[in-house]
């Protein structure tokens, strides 16, 4: 059996690596981006001088023919789901018996005057990394950034890493805040501004300059204020990139429609990764979910669906991580920005302002919803058996050091924390387990 | 339509208090390589002022570096900084301290050495003053290398902390290797010899210490007083009780990244080239094959001097030197069958042959020795040209020209990972025999490599956590570094 694959990111090679391990299928994955699979989300390091390209592709290329995984570069410019046929760009065509399309996402443009002049990108494609570079060779005198998510302030760090002036404009009254709890967010705020990044809140993109060869030389505000700059970063979030199904007949709306078994309205069609959007989500689910760990756990639920073993996607619990510049950033559960009407949380900061540990729970059942974590990790497992298991705020708060994932000598803030609980709450809880991998891994069996 | 990513950036502005660092440095440097021509006046002040103005420099350069920044990870601009990734000055670093290393090991006249009745001259002579202060003997040019090496973990460490400050775990661990450097590595063993006592290392230990068991080192042990008794008694329990136990306990970190001198010079001088190690699948099967080649030739080498050393003894010894031959025959024997009836699933196919094939290599060598009458020769040479011949290859140009040298091309640990049979003992250890393991977390690692890249053992860590996976591996040193660079909290 011929499976072919659209789009060489996480999602499309999580799947072509199971149907590897379950199958004898032949394989072939497409990609108009890149030769090798590479991690999109270590773009900035690049720029930044951490790592080389080279060095964000997690498979060397003996991997590839070694598991017999076809790669090809080219361009899908139509399928055909009658013949089974993809055509690409350069008019040669190529047979499937089973299409997975995992094409990503597009960074947004709100139809914005000046969008599509020269020196003006978003971040999410090599190609977009190679925007960047060339720009930056010509020198970039300042660089504003439209858009107060997570890609825009990575993309104020690699200006910054770079020494280059960063301006972002950021809708929201603080930044990223239609996501991030209030204190979070003024968190990361004050975080931007002690690295001498000029966050500008409440301030919205109204118009792109030309200067005259069709390239970007400044930016109008909707506060009437012009800022010149020699590049203009678009990060006002990102949509699937399907663009090119048009007249194939796959069901779309704002991405390609999927069932639970990530199947299309198309026999053996599948969509997985940034471009599905699940027809019926799961509770608390969204149904566009742009991230990476969803993307890599679709890709393996599709390749057990085509070798044979269906397999409904049914994603446990919503986790994410991030860097805010030097904070890090996780969260497990449910933890909102405008918390519905029954959740409660629990918050405590340290005096350095640099970090911070929210628990969400039921104001009801006093069951543990979600935690939210600034600049202290906590461990994936032990979070989401508590969160899984209903279990007692009370009784997280006194085992608190088990979720511990500092390194070795770090402080463990779990007694501060537990005070601040019994003072606010007037209780006396006491702690009743201690850091210990020993002790952690008898409570994830248990 | 192939991707070849190129950069255009300008070169880092270093602040003008850096140049100053800069400027200092290499005004000690200067001090010393001028007086490799005999025209330094007078040692005592100008040895003060290198050694203090070298020192000063780097922590002066490091301060301005860090000062005014937010903690955080500090990688901006590695792979772009001449120095930092194999630019021109990174060859010459090279080959300079390359030169160093072989008028260090092969041509200490050069250096001002000085040979029999006639004293020291140029960079030696220079280092006169303070050998005479802390052991009233004139330098040699270990002594002057001593100093050196200590200097160099000494700045950089501080350098690595103000890196570091937001870390503890890469704190403490500095503070350690700078403390077991100064202290057992250079100061303990001086004043000793200045007290007449044999020279000791307590910081160091077979098989990295390779002399441990030769003639002179053990006689010398043996037959100056109660404290070089104690040494003997320490060198054996370390190998054979202490280490085993620590590296049961923490993993062979103990050793190569707290303690132990060449690891201590790679975590600070060494870590502006970390990421240069090779982490390439080819890079590790080369490395399990050349480590564990060097640890078989240094137990040959020890084999061979022991059982000289025992016959030249006669009866006298407590043990002669058939038992000892056929004692390592059943310590290997043993060792292989624990190995594999214990472990057995732990290890694949190659790793299995090669174990084999190495411990029947060992043994057989022994066997022919013991019934071809070639008495104390073994591959038809005597046992102490066995042990000159391993000492020129692997303890000096290994260790220390391609080692050290190399730094600025290869990466940090060269040596560590390809060479020390002391990282072989304890990674064959660690990784059948510990409790120690980087655990990853979950299911959140977004396989950028930032873990892989800066390893400076080279291993792909990535690769291990983005299956969510535990990181056993032998090389391991614990250096902590991958989950420190790790963006999102894996």
């Amino acid at each position: 059996m011929k499976v072919v694959i659209i789009g060489n990111g996480i999602s499309g090679i999580t799947a072509a690596r199971f149907i590897r391990k379950l199958s004898n299928h032949e394989i072939t994955v497409i990609s108009a981006e890149t030769d090798y699979f590479f991690s999109r989300t270590a773009l900035m390091y690049i720029y930044m001088g951490h790592m080389r390209f080279k060095d964000t592709q997690p498979y060397e290329p003996e991997f590839w023919t070694k598991n017999r995984i076809n790669l090809m570069r080219a361009y899908v410019e139509n399928i055909d789901s009658n013949a089974k046929k993809l055509t690409f760009s350069d008019g040669k065509t190529l047979n499937y018996d089973k299409l997975i399309i995992a094409t990503g996402s597009s960074p947004n443009k709100f139809g914005w005057p000046g969008q599509d002049l020269q020196k003006v990108g978003g971040l999410y494609s090599y190609q977009d990394l190679e925007n960047m570079e060339k720009t930056s060779s010509s020198g970039i005198k300042r660089a504003v950034i439209v858009g107060g998510g997570l890609i825009g302030l990575e993309m104020a760090e690699m200006f910054h890493s770079r020494n280059i002036p960063v301006t972002i404009l950021v809708r929201e009254t603080d930044y990223w805040n239609v996501v991030m709890p209030p204190e979070e967010s003024k968190m990361i705020s004050r975080h931007i501004l002690e690295h001498h990044i000029d966050l500008r809140l409440e301030t919205e993109l109204k118009e792109i300059i030309d200067n005259g060869n069709g390239e970007a030389c400044a930016v109008i505000t909707n506060k009437g204020d012009r800022i010149d700059c020699d590049y203009v970063g678009l990060t006002a979030g990102v949509h699937p990139n399907i663009g090119f199904i048009e007249g194939s007949g796959i069901e779309k709306q704002r991405g390609i429609v999927v069932n639970e078994f990530l199947e299309t309205n198309i026999p053996d069609i599948y969509a997985i990764g940034d471009c599905a959007e699940a027809k019926n989500p799961k509770p608390g689910r969204r149904p566009i979910e742009a991230i990476w760990y969803t993307g890599r756990m679709m890709g393996e639920t599709v390749a057990h669906t085509i070798c044979n073993k269906k397999t409904e996607y049914t994603p446990k619990l919503w986790f994410n991580s991030a860097k805010f510049l030097d904070i890090e950033y996780q969260v497990y559960g449910t933890v909102l920005a405008r918390p519905a009407e029954n959740h409660a949380s629990f918050y405590w900061e340290h005096a350095n302002g640099k970090m911070s540990v929210r628990l969400v729970y039921d104001k009801n059942t006093k069951e543990i919803l979600g935690f939210n974590l600034m600049g202290i990790r906590f461990r994936h497992e032990v979070c989401e058996k508590w969160i899984l298991d209903k279990t007692n705020i009370e009784t997280v708060i006194e085992n608190l050091s088990l979720a511990n994932f500092d390194p070795e000598f770090y402080e463990d803030y779990s007694s501060a924390i537990r005070s601040l609980y019994n003072q606010k709450m007037g209780k006396k809880l006491q702690s009743k387990s201690k850091r210990n991998l020993n002790i952690v891994l008898a409570f994830l069996r248990g | 339509m192939s991707n070849s990513y190129k950069v255009n950036v300008k070169p880092q502005q270093i602040n003008t208090m850096q140049k100053v660092g800069l400027g200092l440095g290499f005004l000690g440097l200067i001090i010393m390589v001028l007086s490799l021509f005999g025209i330094i006046q007078n040692p005592k002040l100008m040895l003060t002022i290198a050694l203090s103005s070298v020192g000063l420099g780097i922590v002066i350069f490091a301060i301005n570096q860090y000062k005014g920044l937010p903690l955080g990870i500090k990688n901006n601009g590695n792979w772009f900084t001449d120095i930092s990734s194999k630019g021109t000055f990174a060859w010459i670093t090279g080959i300079v301290l390359t030169s160093f290393y072989i008028l260090l090991y092969w041509y200490p006249l050069y250096l001002g050495q000085g040979s029999g009745d006639a004293g020291n001259t140029g960079l030696i002579a220079l280092f006169d003053p303070l050998s005479i202060f802390l052991k009233g003997k004139p330098a040699s040019q270990w002594f002057v290398y001593g100093v050196l090496y200590t200097l160099a973990i000494l700045g950089f460490g501080i350098k690595f902390i103000l890196k570091y400050r937001h870390n503890k775990y890469q704190q403490l661990r500095t503070i350690s290797v700078m403390f077991f450097q100064l202290a057992f590595a250079f100061l303990l063993p001086e004043i000793l010899q200045g007290l007449n006592q044999p020279y000791y290392n307590f910081a160091n230990m077979w098989p990295l210490n390779y002399y441990f068991f030769d003639k002179w080192h053990v006689n010398g042990l043996l037959s100056t007083s109660n404290i070089s008794l104690f040494m003997f008694g320490f060198g054996l329990a370390m190998i054979f009780l202490i280490s085993p136990f620590l590296t049961y306990k923490y993993g062979k970190r103990w050793y190569c990244s707290w303690v132990c001198g060449c690891g201590g010079l790679a975590e600070t001088a060494g870590d502006s080239f970390r990421h240069l190690s090779d982490n390439s699948l080819k890079s590790w099967k080369l490395e399990r094959w050349t480590i564990h080649i060097v640890l078989a030739m240094s137990f040959i080498m020890t084999i061979a001097v022991v059982g000289t050393y025992l016959s030249e003894m006669g009866g006298t010894a407590w043990i002669t030197r058939s038992q000892f031959m056929y004692g390592i025959i059943a310590f290997l024997v043993v060792f292989v069958g624990v190995l594999f009836k214990y472990r057995g699933e732990r290890l694949n196919k190659d790793e299995k042959i090669g174990i084999l094939s190495v411990a029947a290599f060992v043994i057989l060598l022994i066997l022919m020795n013991q019934f071809s009458g070639q008495g104390n020769n073994i591959f038809f040479k005597d046992s102490y040209s066995l042990r000159k011949w391993y000492g020129f290859a692997i303890g000096s140009a290994f260790s220390g020209v391609i080692g050290v040298g190399f730094y600025p091309i290869l990466g940090s640990r060269v040596w560590c990972r390809f060479g020390c049979p002391m990282a072989a003992v304890l990674g064959i250890q660690q990784k059948f025999f510990s409790r120690f393991r980087i655990t990853t977390n979950g299911g959140q690692c977004i396989s950028c490599g930032n873990c892989s890249t800066y390893c400076e053992m080279g291993i792909d860590v990535r690769s291990y956590a983005q299956k969510g996976q535990d990181i056993v591996r032998a090389s391991c040193v614990g250096c902590g570094v991958c989950s420190a660079v790790c963006p999102f909290c894996a």
